[in-house]
This record gives C-alpha cells, structure tokens and sequence, in this order.
C-alpha cells in the first residue's frame, strides 16, 4: 500500500485533474438524465398506451455496449474520439434509458386514495403532481438513480480504453508501465468515487422524504 | 501511448463508411475477420457467463433456502457493481500474466501465446457476472410463496427436494432475468478484451487494429464503428433468444397465461351460476 501512496503524491496535481474531469463525467449526466427522465416517466405514467414503447427503447438503449455508444458519438456530433463529451453524451443516454422507467413504476405506483384525497381538498392536476404524487414517488425514482449512479462511474473508466484523460488513465498507463501502484490508486479511487456519490444521494433522498422518518418514530 | 498517435481531434473518416464496410465480404473473412472476432466474442461470453452460474445458481439458492446470508448477498454485489472492470482487468493483466510461462495455444479456445491475457479477462468478466445472477437467485427463492414451501413439506420433500424440484422452477424467471442482464454486462465488457495483446473478440478491430490508425478509412474509424455495431446486435440477440429460452423451460404454471386463462374462466362460471366442471361454448375464447 506504501507505493500506492507514494504514487499518489508524487502526482498529486495530475491525479485530482482526472478526480475533477471523473466527477464531471459521473454527475452532470446523472443531473441531465434526471431532469430529462421526469417528464418522459410522467409522460408514460400518465398515458397507459405510452408506457409500453417508452420502456422498450429504454430497454433497447440500454442493452447497447457503452464502448459502441462512446466510438457513435464523435462520427454523429462531429467531436473529436477523445472528447469528453462523448462520454457525458452517452451516460446520459444510460441515465434516461434507467431513469425513465423509475420514474414512470415509482409515479404509478402512488395510492389512488392519496391522489383522490388530494383532488377533493382541491389540489389541480399540477399541484397534485408537484406537492402529492412527485414526493412520494421519491424513494423510487431515488432507488433508480442509485443504480445509475454506480454504473455511471465504472462506465466512465471504460472510456479510458479509447484515451480519454479521466481516472481510467491510471489503468492504461498501469498497463503500459506494468506498475500496479497507478492501477490499485485508480481502482481505490474508482469505488471511493462511487461510494461518495452513493452517499450524496441517500442523504439527499432523507432530506426529500421527510415523513419516513417520522412514521418510523 | 494510444492519445499520442491520436493528437488530432475532428476530421475522422465518415459514419457513412460504416455500411460498406460492414458489406465487404473480405471484412468477415480471415484471422481477425469478423466471422472470426464474432466466435472468439460468444466463446469468452458463454465460458464466463457459464462459470458464474455454476458458482453463482448454486449458492444463491442455499442462501436463499436456509434465508441466511441476505444482506451479505446484496454488500457483496453493491461492491463489486462499483469496481471499474477495466481497471480490475488491467490489475489483474499486470499481475498474472508475466506469471505464466506457458507460450502455446489451447485449442480453438485460447490462441498462442494469449493465456496470460486470456485467464485475467474472464477471471474479470466472471466477477463481473457473479452479482447479477447471485442477487437474482437469492430474490427469487426468497420470493417463493411460504404456503408452497410448506405444502412441499407436508408432502415429505426432503430439504434438497424442496430446492429442487419447488424453490428452483419458481424462481426461474428471476435466475434467467439475472444471466440476461450478466450475458448483456459480459458482451459489453468483453470487447475489452481486445485492449489486451494475443487476444481477440470484436475488440479486435477497435483497440488493436483501429485505433492506432483511427484516421484511416479502410481500418480505422468505420471499421471501428462496424465491430462496434455487430458487439451491440450480439447484444440484442442473445436478449432475445435468452427470452425465447425462458419461454420455452419456465413451467406454465408460473406464466400469465395459463393461469388468466383458468381464473377467468372459472370466475365467469361462479358468476353466472354455473358448476364447476361444466364448460359450454365460452372454452375456445381466451
């Protein structure tokens, strides 16, 4: 572990610039396919005859490699291969194919009595949706994005292979240099990574859902 | 290595390239043709995918059976979920392969010289299927009706028998939903396999062969784009086989259908008064 640490800060600098580029790479696309999911979800929750197609091309992005999706890219937006935002286009697209049908089961599966409720105290059809329905959809829609949120941050490496400069770097020149010290601080970092953001996540989804807290006492 | 000879960035050969090289017929033919890469693909595919299962099937139904052992089954797999493949490959490459000195080729299996590059990336691709199928297993026995389980008690099944022949057939639907998503994940992930030397797959044509010369438009970025594809249609074939595989051995029983069918006609009898057993013209409709 000595050499890892080494390793670690003799090239310090280099290494948060990756850390940093890695976040980037991991997050924005979480946020975007966030807010992209939520109206797509409502959309095929709110009309029955839409789920069915929506789930389906999500199914069927989601079953294409990242590495296909990374190599499409720059051929149809006309970036260069080692363009990172090949990478945040294509995480994106795997957030939404995941997101989408989160959003869509965690919205329909809300009680009808909560929805009935709140259409008799008043509440329109927005107002229902925004402050009733959304809210209890979070756990959800919460779980989803967990999920995206790990696969999010190993498909980032993957995109070293093609040499795009992120933490994934520390792998290829491990492979290179035949040095496992980058290689195991790569690794490290990684899950570290994955774990932080997984954590971001679960104390955002208790602060949003207030009252599980409260029925639990 | 590779971002030096890579330097420029835009101005690559056109994605219109890529039909016609997928249409050439000397592109599938040869070595590192793609009728070849294709076969080397399915093989790393099934000997890791099979692996795990023989591993993963097992233990997630004894973990599933005596009920021990959950919240372990969910730690493990969360974790390994957040270890990059490549970068345990790589480890695992590093680490391995100047251990082996055996320079010959097994087979069809393995070719010369590639044991040190073939035995890190299926150790890597077997972790890599273990938690889809574990998790799977172990949900789907878990999810077993208990009232089943007693009856297969009451009838004097032993522990095993109960396994076997009860929490198994129910839980298939789940163990096969698991080895699709670990077949899905393994295809993707195998095709880095061709970053490694001596080996092949349709990662081939993308690391080894295409990116060095990525500006080229015979080898370079279409034919890149064309392995690419064929990795993806691999993907959306094995899916469906996959289904039509589990169409075929998940017990009627368990499938909507069969089931609908019975209930509803059954329910129609109990409300218009008719007794069990007495099933005039509304059979052929269901």
């Amino acid at each position: 572990m000595s050499h890892v640490w080494q390793y670690f800060s003799d090239n310090r600098s280099e290494v948060f610039g990756w850390l940093r580029t890695t976040i980037w790479l991991a997050v924005v696309p979480l946020v975007i396919g966030l807010a992209v999911s939520l109206p797509i979800g409502w959309f095929a929750s709110r009309f029955r005859w839409a789920y069915p197609p929506v789930i389906s091309f999500g199914g069927l992005l989601y079953t294409i490699p990242s590495i296909v999706i990374f190599l499409a890219l720059p051929g149809i937006l006309g970036t260069g291969i080692l363009d990172p935002v090949n990478v945040a286009v294509a995480l994106t697209v795997y957030c939404i194919a995941l997101l989408v049908r989160a959003v869509a089961d965690g919205l329909a599966s809300v009680d009808r009595a909560f929805l009935d409720a709140a259409s008799a105290m008043g509440y329109s059809t927005r107002q229902r949706l925004l402050a009733i329905q959304l809210p209890l959809a979070v756990p959800a829609i919460g779980a989803g994005l967990r999920v995206a949120a790990v696969s999010n941050v190993s498909l980032v490496a993957v995109a070293s292979t093609l040499g795009v400069s992120q933490l994934g770097s520390l792998f290829t020149l491990g492979n290179t240099t035949g040095d496992t010290a980058p290689i195991w601080l790569g690794l490290i970092m990684f899950i570290l990574l994955a774990l932080v953001i997984d954590a971001v996540i679960l104390v955002g989804l208790r602060a949003a859902t207030p009252w599980r807290r409260a029925l639990q006492q | 290595m590779v971002a030096g000879v890579l330097g420029s960035s835009g101005g690559l050969p056109s994605i219109r390239l890529v039909p016609g090289w997928l249409t050439t017929a000397s592109n599938w033919s040869g070595q590192h043709g793609l009728l070849v890469s294709l076969r080397e693909h399915v093989v790393y595919t099934l000997v890791a995918v099979v692996l795990a299962a023989f591993f993963a099937i097992p233990v997630g139904l004894v973990l599933g059976h005596t009920g021990r052992g959950g919240f372990a089954v969910a730690g493990v797999a969360n974790a390994i979920r957040a270890v990059p493949a490549f970068g345990l490959m790589i480890l695992l490459y590093v680490l391995v392969s100047p251990k082996i000195t055996f320079r010959g080729g097994i087979g069809w299996l393995v070719p010369r010289g590639a044991l040190g590059s073939f035995i890190p990336i299926e150790a890597m691709l077997v972790v890599l299927a273990i938690p889809p199928i574990l998790v799977n297993t172990y949900a789907g026995v878990q999810a077993v009706d208990p009232a089943a389980r007693d009856a297969a008690r009451g009838m004097g099944m032993t522990g095993r028998q109960v396994v076997t022949s009860v929490e198994l057939p129910v839980a298939l639907p789940l163990v096969l939903a698991g080895v699709r998503s670990a077949v899905l994940q393994v295809i993707a992930t195998a095709t880095i396999a061709g970053y490694l030397p001596f080996l092949g797959g349709l990662g081939y044509q993308i690391f080894i062969n295409g990116l060095p010369q990525i500006n080229n438009t015979k080898v370079g970025y279409p034919a890149m784009l064309g392995a690419a594809v064929i990795v993806a249609l691999l993907a959306v074939v094995a899916e469906l086989l996959l289904l039509g595989v589990e169409k075929l051995i998940v017990s009627p029983g368990l499938t909507g259908s069969f089931r609908l069918k019975r209930r509803s006609r059954t329910l129609r009898q109990a409300q218009a008064g008719v007794p069990d057993g007495y099933s005039p013209q509304i059979q052929g409709e269901t």
